[in-house]
């Protein structure tokens, strides 16, 4: 059809015609195949969207839904959760004095209790995280600002980090370990939990390992040279500037907890998605006789060093228990359940309608 | 060449306005003319070069990539990309670069291959070898070498390199044939004519002492208008001028038949030649989806920077704040503290555009490329599309259009070739109310079969057998076919005559050879024509010799054709045959209604008939009609009304002989087809370059027009008859009262409006004084079917068109296969 060619393309149009009826061979090689792809005769399906095929659909999800929905529910609402918040806003707060001295360069720590009180025990194991309000992780110069391969192990990467890191890159003309934005504002609150019964005080036990994913422990998070002698492999850097010690000091006890594979150090850098996200701090692992935390007063003892106020911040810690489907989530159950809710109330909608109003006397649209 | 370029564009929209200030001057063999004369001026021309690719191997690079970047999603593509190898971007530049070059480097290929392909096929035309006398002989040359001015010489069957002007022919009268089959599809023989005075110039020496040059306009597409003037040179005398017409002029593409060899002199070269005028510039054809995607394309890209502008705003709003703005753990660097908030604002503003750019996604085009390219593969694959005879299945040029061929409204077909096999068959004739069928298969029983066949009348025989005489004898005489005589391999197809040379007839009119060769079944073979004798063999073997006088030539408004013949015996015979409504009113005797009913019953068959009568002149008569006509032919003034009025006064008081019934062999299951499209609601068109009466017979035999079928005619004839505005108006309100009344009455006629070249021409000039243009488009939307003959290929890409600018933008759809409706083609949506 395009214009190219001319007179050629014509003569070659009345020349085909002639060897297409003399050769018999050159006939079967242009014939297409009889298949049933080439000649679109595969077998298909298409939904064809009756009565009869809606209504039962509609009954059938309905019926599956709900109860899924009803047991995700009852399920969520078995999990205890305890939310403290010890911000220090408010002039009432035990943490207010804290709050309102923080001051950035001071060494030693302020501390305060919060007292509160556990209505009913906790069983099995409790977790304990702490939560942050209005901090965005997720902001992109904050997300970007860390060098993955620094953290890893990598010699080169500690001397010289990635420039994203800028500007907690460099400190005094020595690069700075770990660097970027996400480490230098490590939470660094200390929170103890005591049980108060009868008069005495007594340390509940939290363990601080087995709270970060096993990759990242294992694999993403490595010390340069290996765990051992992390003084040495560490010289020649700086501690990130926000921090009181350096990286090789977060666990000083246990060689396996401490540098980059300090497990507080890998929770926090996994960031959060949302400005209010909570990060788990501790596990309280359950009794074999006696309910993991049992109802009665109980005291948070709090190092108050993470300044939030600034920005407006607030600073939680949650106690709670986990069920099969994680931690406290009612919106899985509701969800579920409204769904199958709407499908059941649908089917009967339709229904009715099909039979007040389908006067038709064949079911000739109907092929089912 | 810059210059005529831009007027040829003009002339585009104005085909058929005569109104050509400039015109050049042809010195023939670039010989300088002889002192005196008008000053030489070397003209610059192109060269006969036919440029039909878009690319050289240079340019191929930029100027694909700029084609392919004009497209708005590839471009988009590109900004973005580009934006995100700039700026400090969210995402990798790889994500978007790599399907884009990906989509950009298949489609190159794809077009740089079919480029190559073009290539190809230009430099076969450019160098396939001609003729060219120089220094008195033949020299054989590239086609692509020839210039304006060049004599060539050009033999039978071979094609014309370049458009001619003819100076002579191997033909004593200076005539030659030629079918311009591929330029306008109509595959019979044309003659063109030699000015007088070069005519005698027929060897290589003889040419080449010749000594003229000819004026003629610029350039112009209209296959069928040339005005220029030859001035003949002739040792000391004033040059002699001539007039030239389009009967001089031989155009690129056509080919010479029938005559062992011409010379011509090229006037209009490559580009220039009316041919590649008529190939509008080739635009990449864009289906309407795509255009609705580019649509819907912009206004994604509207939504995608307003959502940039709006989140760039809502960034700096939520960051007034310090607090938020630079928290304590996330401080910025010292360079983008200095950095201006403009330019701050700016590059947050491309990045939120980065981020968004999904809205339009990438693998919607190629996923859509895909889909097509498989389609078309489907389309190829369909056995019920194969056609055995060929052994050809459908093949797809472009798989860009798949999808708009479930949306098509509006078919444009070519007539000949198309609807038709282009073959006419004699099928029967009738004399006096008998009817004679020949029979195609057996030569030799014709005769006794033929006469026994269907007698409803029993007239004396003498009588009947006169007539009957008359009949085959008129219709043996009265037509302009030439015979060609063919002695070897092709015989064996047409031999029914064993032991003689066998010929074919070669005319104008394909009726007309359907006609004789319908008579040579019934036993009168015409043999040939001789010193002005025609000769005929008649049913005893016997060879009748008729000296033929006059031609009364076929026109299109008398519609009739006559010859004035001297038979053996001496007396004088005017046979005339003609269409039913031109003969009918003419006669005297005979038996008029016995043939009017079997005419009307051949034309419901959708047969195209002719009337045969004939009159006996007395050798008074005979001087009369002669004076007539030496008059009228020698008038310079108003020559053609002169000529007419002779016609009319020597075609009269005829005695009726009989009707011929002739059918142009439709394609198998064209009727079919067009019903089943009518049943779908399209509509369809059929533009033709044939003359009415036969496009209007093959429509009603395609069933394109029914019996029912009311036909409004918008035609040269009736115009001149009223003016156009009121010819425009009367069909309005037809139409539009036909449409008030279908609301009432259920069996609602339907429309087919006949419109030719001419009027057309008409109908779209008259911009400011009328908008007829609005009313033919109200008249013919209102059509089942419309009917639109003695088109030129531009004039159907016209119709085209207008089609599809009309309100409803309806996809529109072309099918042809001659060069002629290549126009029409590149015009529609799509093309078949």
């Amino acid at each position: 059809m395009m214009a190219s060619g001319y007179n050629a393309k014509e003569e070659d149009g009345h020349h085909s015609g002639a060897p297409g009826n003399g050769g018999a061979g050159a006939v079967k090689s242009k014939k297409p195949d009889n298949t049933a792809f080439k000649q679109q005769r595969l077998p298909a399906w298409q939904p064809i969207l009756t009565a009869g095929t809606v209504l039962p659909a509609f009954f059938v999800i309905g019926l599956i839904f709900i109860p899924i929905g009803i047991g995700l529910f009852v399920t969520s609402n078995n999990i205890k959760e305890f939310e403290i918040d010890y911000t220090g806003i408010e002039a009432s707060s035990p943490c207010y004095n804290c709050a309102q001295n923080y001051s950035w360069n001071s060494t030693s720590s302020c501390t305060c209790k919060v007292p509160f009180t556990l209505e009913q025990p906790f069983e099995s194991n409790v977790f304990m995280y702490y939560g942050l309000s209005n901090f965005y992780q997720n902001h992109r110069r904050y997300v970007k600002s860390r060098d993955d391969s620094q953290l890893n192990g990598d010699l080169t990467s500690l001397k010289s980090p990635s420039k994203e890191c800028d500007p907690y890159r460099t400190s005094d003309g020595l690069p700075i370990a770990p660097c970027g934005a996400i480490a230098n504002s490590l939470f660094n609150d200390t929170l103890e939990l005591y049980h108060l019964s009868n008069g005495t005080r007594t340390a509940v036990v939290l363990m601080k390992k087995g709270i970060a994913w096993w990759t990242d422990k294992n694999v993403k998070f490595r010390n340069p040279g290996g765990n051992a002698n992390l003084t040495v492999a560490f010289q020649g850097t700086s501690k990130p500037v926000n921090w009181r010690t350096p990286v090789f000091e977060l666990d000083p006890n246990d060689p396996d907890n401490n540098g980059f594979i300090n497990e507080d150090f890998i929770v926090w850098m996994r960031t959060a998605a949302l400005p209010t996200f909570r990060k788990l701090y501790r596990i309280i692992q359950k009794k074999v006789d006696a309910p993991t935390l049992a109802s009665g007063k109980y005291e948070l003892e709090v190092s108050y060093n993470y300044p939030v106020r600034s920005f407006d911040g607030r600073k939680r810690v949650i106690l709670s228990t986990i069920s099969w489907m994680g931690g406290k989530n009612p919106f899985l159950g509701i969800a579920y359940i409204t769904v199958g809710s709407v499908c059941f109330f649908l089917a009967v909608v339709l229904l009715i309608i099909h039979h007040k109003y389908d006067n038709r006397c064949s079911s000739a649209d109907i092929p089912n | 060449m810059d210059f005529s370029v831009l007027r040829n564009l003009i002339s585009r929209y104005c085909v058929g306005e005569e109104n050509w200030l400039d015109s050049r001057t042809v010195y023939i063999g670039q010989k300088e003319p002889p002192p005196g004369a008008a000053a030489y001026i070397p003209q610059r021309y192109p060269d006969n070069r036919i440029v039909s690719s878009k690319y050289t191997f240079w340019n191929f690079i930029p100027k694909n990539l700029f084609e392919q970047f004009r497209r708005i999603a590839n471009f988009y593509f590109l900004v973005i990309f580009l934006v995100q190898l700039i700026i400090d971007t969210p995402t990798s530049p790889v994500t978007s670069g790599l399907p884009l070059f990906f989509v950009i480097t298949v489609t190159a290929i794809k077009q740089g291959y079919e480029d190559w392909l073009r290539h190809k096929a230009d430099c076969s035309i450019n160098e396939c070898p001609v003729d060219v006398v120089q220094q008195g002989k033949a020299a054989r040359t590239q086609s692509h070498k020839l210039r304006v001015g060049d004599v060539v010489v050009v033999k039978e069957d071979e094609t014309f390199p370049c458009d001619l002007v003819l100076l002579s022919s191997s033909r004593e009268d200076g005539t030659c044939y030629v079918t311009t089959a591929s330029l306008d599809g109509e595959s019979s023989h044309k003659t063109y004519y030699a000015v007088p005075d070069t005519k005698a110039f027929r060897t290589d020496r003889e040419v080449e002492s010749l000594h003229a040059t000819i004026e003629c306009e610029q350039p112009q597409p209209d296959l069928y208008k040339f005005v220029g003037r030859i001035n003949v040179y002739k040792d000391t005398e004033e040059p002699v001028a001539r007039p030239l017409g389009s009967e001089n002029l031989l155009l690129r593409g056509a080919t010479l038949k029938n005559t062992h060899h011409i010379y011509a002199v090229a006037i209009y070269t490559g580009m220039e030649t009316k041919m590649a005028l008529n190939y509008q510039s080739k635009s990449q054809k864009r289906s309407a989806v795509e255009k609705s995607m580019n649509a819907f394309l912009i206004v994604y890209l509207c939504i995608l920077i307003s959502k940039a502008v709006i989140n760039t705003v809502l960034k700096y709003a939520w960051q007034w704040s310090p607090d938020r703005d630079e928290p304590w753990y996330n401080h910025r660097t010292e360079n983008e503290r200095q950095r201006p908030v403009v330019i701050r604002a700016f590059t947050d503003f491309l990045a939120f555009m980065v981020l968004f750019n999904y809205i339009i996604p990438v693998s919607m085009y190629v996923t859509v490329e895909m889909q097509k390219f498989l389609g078309s593969y489907f389309i190829t694959w369909d056995e019920e599309m194969f056609d055995e005879e060929l052994g050809e299945g459908a093949q797809v040029n472009t798989s860009d259009l798949n999808e708009e061929l479930g949306q098509v409204e509006y078919v444009f077909t070519d007539k000949t070739g198309t609807l038709t096999e282009n073959n006419m068959e004699f099928i029967e004739c009738c004399v006096d109310g008998n009817v004679y069928v020949p029979h195609a298969i057996c030569n030799g029983q014709i005769l006794s079969a033929a006469s026994s066949i269907d007698m409803i009348d029993s007239s004396p025989g003498g009588y009947r057998r006169e007539h009957e005489d008359l009949f085959f004898r008129a219709l043996c005489l009265c037509h302009t076919v030439q015979v060609k005589e063919e002695e070897t391999v092709d015989g064996i197809k047409r031999g029914f005559h064993q032991g003689r040379p066998t010929s074919f007839y070669i005319s104008s009119s394909p009726d007309e050879v359907a006609l004789v060769e319908g008579m040579k079944r019934l036993g009168y073979t015409y043999l040939r024509l001789k010193d002005n004798y025609m000769e005929i063999l008649n049913k005893d073997d016997e060879i009748e010799r008729f000296e033929l006088l006059h031609v009364l030539n076929f026109d299109s408004v008398r519609r009739r054709m006559s010859v004035i013949v001297k038979s053996s015996s001496g007396e004088y015979l005017l046979f005339c045959k003609g269409a039913d409504s031109s003969i009918f009113p003419r006669v005297v005797s005979g038996k008029v209604e016995q043939v009017k009913a079997r005419v009307e019953q051949n034309a419901v068959e959708g047969l195209r008939t002719l009337c045969v009568a004939f009159r006996r002149l007395s050798p008074d008569d005979y001087q009369e009609a002669c004076l007539l006509l030496t008059q009228a032919k020698l008038a310079l003034q108003d020559r053609e009304q002169r000529l007419a009025q002779a016609y009319d006064a020597i075609e009269r008081d005829f005695v009726l002989l009989g009707a011929t019934a002739v059918e142009d062999r439709l394609q198998e299951k064209a009727a079919d087809t067009i019903e089943s499209l009518h049943k779908a609601g399209m509509k369809v068109w059929v533009l033709t370059g044939d003359k009415m009466e036969t496009a209007a017979a093959t429509c009603y035999a395609s069933k394109l027009f029914r019996r029912s079928t009311q036909i409004l005619e918008l035609t040269k004839k009736r115009t001149e008859e009223q003016s156009l505005h009121d010819v425009m108006f009367e069909l309005s309100r037809t139409v539009l009262r036909q449409r008030s009344m279908s609301g009432l009455s259920v069996d609602c006629l339907d429309y087919g409006l006949i419109i030719d070249g001419a009027t057309l021409t008409a109908v779209l000039k008259s911009g400011p004084e009328g908008n007829y243009r609005e009313v033919f488009l109200e008249v013919s939307r209102n059509c089942s079917a419309v009917l639109c003959c003695r088109m030129a290929p531009l004039q159907k890409a016209q119709i085209v068109k207008l089609i599809k600018a009309s309100k409803e933008h309806p996809i529109t759809l072309a099918i042809g296969d001659g060069a002629n409706d290549v126009s029409m083609i590149l015009e529609a949506h799509v093309g078949i």
